[in-house]
């Protein structure tokens, strides 16, 4: 367990001493920036609302330009054989390039924590469905991640890490969108896997054990698929 | 015995239908240093990464230090300590860093990282550059940081994959010393295919061609494996046409080969082949003698580890 914080730390330590992450955290307060101060100065509404409405897709773009080099850069430049090589399992290497990818989506969506300090200051705020907004987003955030990690887990070329979680972020993401025009049997299985559905409850205060689930269980599946894929040399 | 540190048993790995390691046996003693030699692509790389459990076999077993590499890879992996080939190091951390990060991972904390890092860099000579990036550093400090690396946790075994590669001489003497050094009290399996390497560092080698061991033996012995004994030659022939001289010197008896290879002005230079049981220089500097030539060089060569290394690996090239 331990190996695995190490290799977290580490993880970290590198976001930091490249450009990436102050690109990535710029790019992403632009966005949500315009996003929360046009409706604070254009509707003269000031709420989260609109935010957490759209962060969802912001998300299917920031975060896999975060983890897509955790594990493609290292096998691209054999530094994973090296890795690999000290004792330290399979898991653990996973884990911890996730609790790396965790740590840099707290950091950016801590960093919007600003947007409610604003609105505090304008007026009563609803602690509740904020509270709840930002855990959803965390657990949306980082079943997210774990996409991310498992895209890496499959290539040693970081733009293609970036496409693949890209594509099946956003997939899951437009599920709840395309609803309306899919036959109705598959209505059902769209809603369930639609990433933005499970997150509407928690913008609006509710924490559903169902929706916790959901997030924890796809976050474990693609870990899995990331261990196994690391593991894969090792098949016979 | 006791003391086998690595025990390889007709290991075999496969990449779809091409098989890099075919069959492949032996043991490693403590306190051996190791040389596994090969041509480029001859299955080294291969059977060391099964050793240090990155990849595993498909079929045959290989233990290190008595533990299985595929069952018990964790108690493996702790007491080895591995250079992969090309020297793969993280270029954004300093080396201090760097080998922070390997001592935490092999589960060091405390006063020890502290102590082990000093000590290993200082019999690496890293103590000068410790606060540098990795990416900055040139190859062969690159090199000194991931053997410190590997010896960091104290490991019985070390393996390592082409550790003098792109190093000029001075680095390469450096490298085998500290190697030489470290022999004493470990195992060492160094892959190389510098022959010189071997004879310097070594004191045992295997040689690995297409995936199959072809040789397994101290340098000496192997060297007398060799079957053909090259003598030089150097006469004065007075006046004797070139091939007169050839023609005499074929039928001496137990040559094999004679070959003209430098000579103009009246003063020749032969390269003769015979068998290795006898000593043909008797032989020929009776027939010089019996023609009145001037003898001005007779030597007999041992063969070369080179010989014997080409010997073994050529014909099984086109296969790798």
């Amino acid at each position: 367990m331990s190996t695995a914080t190490t290799v977290a730390k580490r993880e970290i330590k590198t976001y930091f001493n490249s450009p990436v992450a102050y690109i990535v955290v710029m790019v992403f307060m632009l966005i949500t920036g315009y996003l929360f101060f046009s409706q604070l100065f254009l509707e003269k509404q000031a709420e989260l609302r609109y935010y957490f409405t759209l962060t969802p897709l912001v998300f299917t773009f920031i975060i896999p330009a975060i983890t897509m080099r955790l594990i493609a850069e290292e096998k691209g430049s054999g530094t994973l054989e090296m890795l690999i090589t000290m004792p330290v399992r399979d898991w653990e290497v996973v884990l911890g390039k996730f609790l790396a990818g965790m740590a840099m989506l707290g950091a950016i969506v801590g960093m919007t924590l600003f947007y409610a300090i604003t609105v505090a200051a304008l007026g009563p705020i609803d602690r509740g469905p904020v509270i709840t907004g930002y855990l959803g987003l965390l657990l949306m955030g980082g079943s997210y991640v774990s996409i991310g990690v498992m895209a890496s887990s499959l290539t040693r070329n970081q733009i293609v890490a970036f496409i693949l979680a890209f594509a099946i972020s956003f997939a899951l993401f437009i599920f709840g969108q395309i609803m309306q025009f899919s036959p109705e049997w598959l209505s059902p299985i769209l809603a369930y896997l639609s990433m933005g559905n499970h997150f509407e409850s928690f913008s609006r205060g509710v924490v559903d054990s169902r929706d916790v689930l959901f997030y924890v269980s796809l976050m474990a599946v693609a870990l899995v698929i990331a261990t196994a894929s690391l593991e894969s040399r090792k098949w016979k | 015995m006791a003391d086998v540190m690595i025990k390889v048993e007709s290991l075999t790995k496969e990449y779809g239908p091409f098989r890099a390691v075919d069959q492949v046996s032996f043991n490693v003693h403590k306190g051996e240093v190791l040389g596994f030699l090969g041509p480029n692509g001859a299955g080294k790389s291969t059977t060391m990464k099964i050793l240090t459990c990155f990849l595993a076999p498909t079929a045959g077993s290989a233990q290190v230090a008595g533990f299985d590499v595929f069952d018990q890879s964790l108690e493996v992996r702790q007491r080895v300590g591995y250079l992969p080939e090309d020297t793969p190091l993280y270029r954004d951390m300093t080396v201090l860093e760097h080998l922070e990060f390997g001592a935490h991972m092999h589960g060091m904390s405390g006063a020890r990282v502290q102590s082990r890092i000093k000590e290993i860099g200082g019999r690496c000579g890293l103590s000068d550059v410790a606060g540098k990036l990795v990416g900055e550093l040139s190859k062969g400090y690159r090199q000194r940081v991931g053997l410190a690396q590997a010896m960091l946790h104290d490991p019985d075994i070390l393996i390592l994959d082409e550790p003098t590669s792109g190093l000029d001489p001075n680095q390469i003497a450096e490298i085998r010393a500290l190697i030489k050094e470290v022999g004493k009290e470990k195992t060492v399996i160094l892959s190389t295919h510098i022959l010189p390497e071997v004879q310097a560092t070594c004191s045992r080698m295997l040689i690995i061609s297409g995936g199959k061991l072809v040789a397994d033996g101290t340098p000496d012995e192997l060297r007398a494996r060799e079957k053909a004994t090259r003598y030089r030659l150097v006469v004065e022939s007075n006046g004797t046409a070139a091939e007169t001289l050839k023609e005499k010197l074929t039928s001496v008896s137990g040559v094999a080969q004679c070959q003209k290879v430098a000579g103009e002005d009246g003063a020749y230079t032969f390269e003769i082949d015979g068998s290795a049981k006898a000593d043909l220089r008797k032989a020929l500097f009776r027939v010089a003698v019996d023609n009145k030539w001037s003898l001005l060089e007779l030597t007999r060569q041992a063969a070369s580890l080179e010989d014997v290394f080409r010997n073994l690996t050529t014909g099984e090239e086109s296969k790798s």
